[in-house]
């Protein structure tokens, strides 16, 4: 049993209503544990005068520089004292979880077993970065509770200026629409890049995010630095049964609203069968005796819409591999910035195309932390120093599915603009 | 007091999923045919071999106690198989290899308290971050803003009556860790940082705090004797960025920091090709416990794009077909001199066309 709980009362209007209630929860662990009787005292402060009070500090494990997010208590008395002091230490272990976040039950409880002895019982699953995250740990308890995590087959995740905890789709474990093995993508670069997740030394964070198809479950193109995204160069599969199906239930005026005109570039059309002509780089297939679909495979961006709508019936093509965008970020400090192509499409079959997956990981991040300001995102990087001194840079030839358009403006020195031509030509020839 | 022997971490990185897979799920591996939703909260799929796994989601408070999470593994032992993942936006699925198993786990699941759905077009769980229950810088609840909003939306999550799938995050600043979404509910301080010029010497390394603030309205000055940091109050845009390196500038103000509304991210690039989110209302006052200020306007927006979008719009794809004049007006939300954009980049955002729906 542990000491009285002080009064909550607005903490307490969170555990009426539907929705599971983390309160609830608090407090159940509150029954063993002063620690958390004392975390609820202080969470009811903040939101009785709306405002935090935790401030950082420096804890760590034995041969690790970050991964542990300090947490000691600013909720003090005039005289500098805690008003809780139980829970005055309030640590949190990032810790990466598996790819596609898959537990068994067994792996789950030995987990929370270990928080229950060594914190305070409180996991997220996950946090935003992926990490599944032990909030609240005293300084003397991280060690411990770590020593026994990293028993279990489990490890720290990064914070600060480093390479960031990593997460992928559920992907080949449980889609269809997945494009390459999301998982062994990404265990192959994160694995790849230990030191500099657990011991940082870059100017600012650096984030992988793997996601198996352009939906981009794991929202890389906004929220990674390199973003890693399935896709296929071939020509969509169709499977007449699945498509017959689907338009038995669904019917001509779904077909035409919420698949043909939902296509972004017009690359399908409705046709009469008779006229479903098979031809290179088109995917036909009947949907009815009398109609069917056709898509001029050239002019499909890989938006995936289609495929979402009527499942199975069509699906990605067998030529897959992932397309890299580089520099996702949100707004400080210069604004919102999307990732952009900086490789359009890359086989990730095998463990060589992984190994090539990681050279280009580690070529950034190389170049990044050479280049980059204190406090700069690779995005912001690019933005100041241009793509293609930054594709110079990684050995990257220019490529026009870079670009949503050429360049608007003269201001450009193109002196050099010949031998940019006769290179190109060399470089066709070459391949031809 | 002598020193243990430190333990030497095992650098061992990401685990091995393929440990913790549901059997069909490793044996079918990379080799799905298709998939379907029989109901809301359940997934169905099917793979080229013929096996057939359904899935259950439901929903979680994601700050979990123990308690809950044993909870949760007793239901996955005893009505599932003991395999479960997590969605990035914190539901829990469980696999099951037949379809006897889903009616009996769903009831389980609701039976004790974990709503099930946030699978196709309905509302799903709510990303989010940390808050007052965790972070060092924030302007407001994270876990408590999100279980008032979805106590209201819990509806929408068991359904899937939306045009097409709802994602909602929240962030306690503006980093916005909770990040883009079709609806995001984002802390906007209001007034400058007040600076405690005490502690700043001692606290904060005024270089790096200089070179943080994204409109140059910080600088270097003696205050009182002592070396301290200034900011041009005429230039600070009130967003937060040199409080985390220097924190006796504080910046959240209990009644000055206030929330805004952001509509239309999308991440997917599904249709258009993805696109950030936009604000389209402000100063919501920050309300604990349940912020019932923004969850008016939340489902205000919500029931319009409801009742208004075709059948596979996202918030985003609607807008771009109605225009935001009607989204303002539809929404009864003011359109404000503040929505119209003048960071870098802002001549985008005008129209510059004469394409005006009237």
């Amino acid at each position: 049993m542990a000491k009285p709980m002080h009064p909550t009362p607005m903490l307490d209007k969170l555990e009426s209503g539907p929705w599971p209630s983390f309160v609830t929860g608090l407090k159940r662990l509150a029954k063993d544990k002063d620690y958390m009787v004392d975390l609820l005292g202080q969470l009811e402060h903040s939101y009785k005068t709306r405002k935090g009070y935790w401030k950082g500090g420096t804890v760590g494990v034995f041969g690790y520089g970050g991964g542990v997010i300090p947490r000691f208590t600013e909720a003090k008395d005039e005289a500098g004292k805690p008003l809780f002091p139980d829970a005055a230490e309030f640590h949190t272990l990032r810790v990466m979880p598996p790819a596609g976040m898959h537990y068994n039950t067994a792996i789950l409880r030995k987990l929370a077993d270990i928080w229950e002895k060594h914190g305070s019982g409180l996991i997220a699953f996950h946090g935003q970065s992926g990490d599944i995250m032990f909030q609240g740990a005293t300084t003397e308890n991280v060690q411990k509770a770590f020593d026994e995590i990293n028993a279990a087959g489990f490890d720290l995740g990064g914070a600060g200026p480093a390479v960031r905890t990593s997460m992928s789709c559920v992907g080949a474990a449980r889609c269809e629409q997945s494009c390459y093995d999301e998982a062994s993508a990404h265990r192959a670069v994160i694995n790849s890049f230990l030191d500099d997740i657990h011991r940082p030394s870059l100017p600012y964070k650096f984030k992988f995010k793997f996601s198996g198809c352009p939906n981009d479950c794991m929202n890389s193109i906004q929220r990674a630095d390199m973003a890693i995204i399935g896709t296929w160069r071939d020509d969509i599969r169709s499977d007449e049964a699945l498509a017959r199906k689907w338009f038995a239930k669904h019917g001509m005026n779904e077909l035409v609203n919420d698949v043909v005109a939902r296509c972004p570039t017009k690359a399908i059309q409705l046709k009469e069968v008779k006229d479903l002509e098979a031809a290179p780089g088109v995917t036909t297939v009947a949907v009815s005796d009398t109609h069917g679909l056709a898509i001029d495979n050239r002019d499909c961006v890989r938006c995936m819409h289609c495929i979402n709508v009527m499942t199975g019936a069509l699906a990605p093509g067998v030529d897959k591999g992932a397309t890299i965008l580089v520099g996702g970020k949100r707004t400080l400090k210069i604004g919102d910035l999307m990732g952009t192509v900086v490789v359009p499409f890359m086989k990730l079959a095998t463990d060589e195309d992984r190994e090539k997956l990681v050279e280009l990981g580690q070529k950034i991040i190389d170049f990044f932390a050479e280049n980059a300001l204190e406090h700069e995102r690779t995005g912001e990087m690019i933005e100041r120093i241009g793509l293609v001194n930054f594709l110079d840079a990684l050995g990257i030839e220019v490529d026009a599915n870079m670009v949503a358009s050429p360049r608007t403006n003269p201001y450009v020195r193109t002196d050099g603009w010949d031998e940019e031509v006769a290179k190109i030509n060399a470089r066709k020839h070459k391949a031809a | 007091m002598s020193q243990p022997q430190m333990r030497r971490a095992i650098e061992s990185g990401v685990p091995d999923n393929k440990q913790f897979l549901h059997p069909l799920l490793a044996k079918n591996y990379g080799n799905w045919k298709w998939h379907d939703r029989p109901r809301p909260g359940v997934l169905h799929h099917v793979a080229n071999s013929g096996d057939e796994v359904w899935t259950v989601r439901a929903g979680t408070q994601r700050q979990m106690d123990v308690h809950t999470i044993r909870k949760l593994c007793d239901i996955a032992d005893r009505y599932a198989e003991g395999h479960v993942r997590f969605t990035i936006r914190s539901n829990i699925e469980f696999m099951v290899s037949s379809q006897a198993k889903v009616g009996p786990l769903v009831e389980a699941l609701e039976s004790s308290g974990f709503p099930v759905g946030g699978t196709g077009n309905s509302v799903s769980m709510i990303a989010h971050t940390q808050g007052w229950l965790h972070c060092d810088i924030p302007g407001t609840d994270a876990s408590g803003a999100v279980k008032a909003l979805m106590d209201e939306l819990i509806v929408e999550f068991r359904r899937e009556e939306m045009p097409n799938r709802v994602h909602l995050s929240t962030s306690c600043c503006e980093i916005n860790c909770g990040g883009q979404a079709d609806i995001a509910i984002i802390v906007q301080h209001t007034k400058p940082p007040k600076i405690n010029h005490d502690l700043v010497a001692n606290v904060c390394e005024r270089p790096a705090v200089v070179a943080r603030c994204p409109v140059a309205a910080i600088r270097p000055a003696l205050v009182n004797g002592k070396p301290s940091l200034e900011v041009d109050e005429k230039k600070c845009i009130c967003c937060g960025a040199c409080y985390p390196p220097c924190p006796p500038m504080q910046i959240n103000d209990p009644e000055h920091s206030k929330l805004a509304i952001w509509v239309g991210g999308k991440n997917s690039n599904a249709r258009a090709k993805p696109t950030f989110m936009k604000m389209v209302a402000s100063g919501l006052p920050n309300n604990p416990p349940r912020w019932p200020e923004v969850t008016v306007v939340v489902k205000k927006i919500l029931a319009v794009y409801k009742e208004d979008a075709r059948p596979w719009e996202r918030l985003s794809d609607w807008v771009e077909r109605i225009g935001w004049p009607r989204f303002f007006e539809k929404t009864d939300l003011p359109f404000t001199k503040y929505l119209i954009d003048d960071w870098r980049g802002a001549r985008a955002n005008l129209n510059a066309s004469t394409h005006i729906r009237f």
